[in-house]
């Protein structure tokens, strides 16, 4: 039984240009939405391009802090943090702990008397599959207040004009904070007597549903002696702290405190450039024991990214857009040096591997 | 109505329509989320994860039934070559139904990520951790993607043709309407 109809000629090229429509109008909207037609849209191939020294990344490391060292060792948590999260981890217990010292340079042979921020990457995990990273640095601000400014500072940094720092600085007063810290706060001769700031802000949720706005740090337990940068520059040769922290844990176990700050109502937390009072309550929840030190190129950190959206129940992104943009820029430049791996080969040349 | 007059089941039309609004959001969420570094990003990775592992269920569920009730016959005139690319189109939507999420949980597992859904639904690891492995997931996610969405564009076209054009049934077969 067909019913088919005949269609004349115009109903016939009507319902194919109505078939084209539809398709054109799709495949636009899906282009569109891929950003093919907003040239001014900040993606995070263009974040991580702004990164690139002068010569382009070096393939095979990551696109910033791209010179590191791997650690493992545990967070011994001791309960504190219960009251702000029911996350597990912080939990009276000892949770395994995978991490990563590293400079905020994208070049993984810069010597480290040439770059001003070190950092550490952790991983705590849970035995209820709970996975907490976080990327921290020991500038105790940022140095802008957006992903945004953050491109505009690359840019300006990487610009051949030299008054584009000058410009950039006088454009963006928050960033003086950060300029200050960098021009005048001491150096220290190791990674252990760093402080390592989480600088976002996080929401806390324990186990009622209270929320609360945070920030942490890990504060070094390890004496700390400040030198200038040039008395840094003549302790030892290029790779100075690595070796250094290699011989530190190697004659015993490294330890920090973790320390919650608990923002006050009204306190900014979009902003990491705006430090919060003195006076704000803190908790110490625990302490991170490094205790093995692996080459990266075979270590357990070298095939993970630090993104700091990776975070168990009970820990939550705030309104502060750093961590978006960092987790979107850190699985670029993942998925960019994962395809080189062979630039930078798994096992080193023996005598290389430490 | 098509030769037979024969439709899909109420069962098939519903899973049908439900996933092709689930699988034309995630397309445009996965392309949307890898090129923006908004604080919206989170969400839509999470909610792309989430609706990957939704399509799979349904995609499997989807083929036991049509493995259960079979399809309705393609009208005897349809010339041949269109036959074929009918068949073949849909073997290649079904191995991307399920081949696309299988292969989002794989690359995923093999950059030691947490699959993490809404709900906080942790998801285990389908393969262990491989760089090598990663970049040929991410190659194939990436461009199976657009081929993806390529397919879904003629599968419209095709199923527009047979509404506005043949009039053959074809569409009454898969229509949303009662």
């Amino acid at each position: 039984m067909s019913d088919r109809e005949k269609i004349s000629t115009r109903s016939l090229l009507g319902s194919l240009a109505l078939i084209g429509v539809v398709v054109t109008g799709s495949a636009g909207a899906f282009a569109y939405t891929a950003g093919w037609f907003s040239p001014d849209r900040l993606t995070p191939t263009k974040l991580v391009g702004s990164l690139a020294p002068p010569g382009g990344a070096v393939l095979g490391y990551r696109r910033n802090h791209a010179k590191g060292i791997c650690f493992t060792g545990i967070f011994e948590a001791n309960g504190n943090g219960t009251e702000l999260s029911q996350a597990q981890v912080f939990a009276s217990g000892r949770y395994p702990v995978i991490g990563r010292f590293n400079l905020a340079t994208p070049n993984p042979f810069a010597t480290d008397d040439t770059v001003r921020v070190r950092g550490l990457g952790l991983q705590i995990s849970t035995p209820d599959r709970g996975v907490w990273r976080s990327a921290m640095i020991d500038a105790p601000v940022f140095a802008v207040s957006s992903p945004e400014d953050f491109y505009a500072l690359q840019r300006a940094g990487s610009s051949k004009d030299p008054d584009a720092m000058k410009s950039f600085a006088a454009a963006h007063p928050e960033f003086a904070g950060f300029a200050h810290w960098a021009g005048t706060a001491p150096w220290t001769g190791s990674y252990a007597e760093e402080p390592y700031n989480g600088l976002n802000a996080f929401l806390f949720t324990n186990a009622d549903g209270t929320q609360h706005a945070v920030r942490w740090l890990l504060q070094p337990q390890a004496q700390v002696m400040p030198i200038s940068k040039a008395e840094f520059a003549k302790l030892g040769g290029p790779n100075y702290l690595d070796q250094e922290i290699i011989d530190r844990v190697s004659r015993g176990p490294q330890r920090w405190t973790m320390v919650v700050t608990v923002a006050n109502p009204g306190d900014p937390t979009s902003d990491p450039t705006k430090p919060w009072p003195a006076d704000r309550r803190s908790v110490e929840v625990g302490t991170l024991v490094v205790q093995k030190i692996e080459a990266e190129a075979d270590g357990p950190c070298r095939d993970i990214t630090f993104d700091p959206t990776i975070l168990p129940k009970g820990i939550s992104v705030s309104d502060d857009q750093f961590p978006a943009a960092r987790s979107a820029a850190y699985a670029k430049s993942y998925d960019a040096r994962i395809a080189e791996a062979k630039s930078y080969p798994h096992t080193l040349a023996a005598g290389d591997n430490q | 109505m098509s030769e037979s007059g024969k439709r899909f089941t109420i069962l098939q039309r519903a899973l049908h329509w439900l996933m092709a609004i689930c699988i034309i959001a995630m397309l445009f969420i996965g392309v949307g989320m890898v090129s923006t570094v908004a604080p919206r990003y989170v969400a839509l990775v999470a909610t792309h994860k989430t609706l990957g592992i939704l399509i799979l269920a349904l995609a499997l569920i989807r083929l036991g039934v049509r493995l259960r009730y079979g399809a309705p016959a393609l009208p005897a005139d349809l010339p041949v070559p269109m036959k074929l690319a009918a068949h073949l189109s849909h073997y290649a939507l079904y191995g991307l139904m399920i081949g696309m999420p299988l292969i989002g949980w794989a690359m995923m597992s093999t950059a030691a990520y947490p699959i993490v859904l809404y709900g906080d639904i942790r998801l285990p690891p389908i393969l262990p951790q491989s760089d090598t492995l990663h970049a040929i997931l991410w190659d194939a996610h990436f461009y199976l993607a657009f081929a993806f969405f390529v397919l879904i564009l003629g599968h419209l076209a095709a199923a527009l043709f047979h509404a506005l054009i043949r009039r053959d049934g074809v569409f009454r077969s898969m229509s949303p309407t009662p």
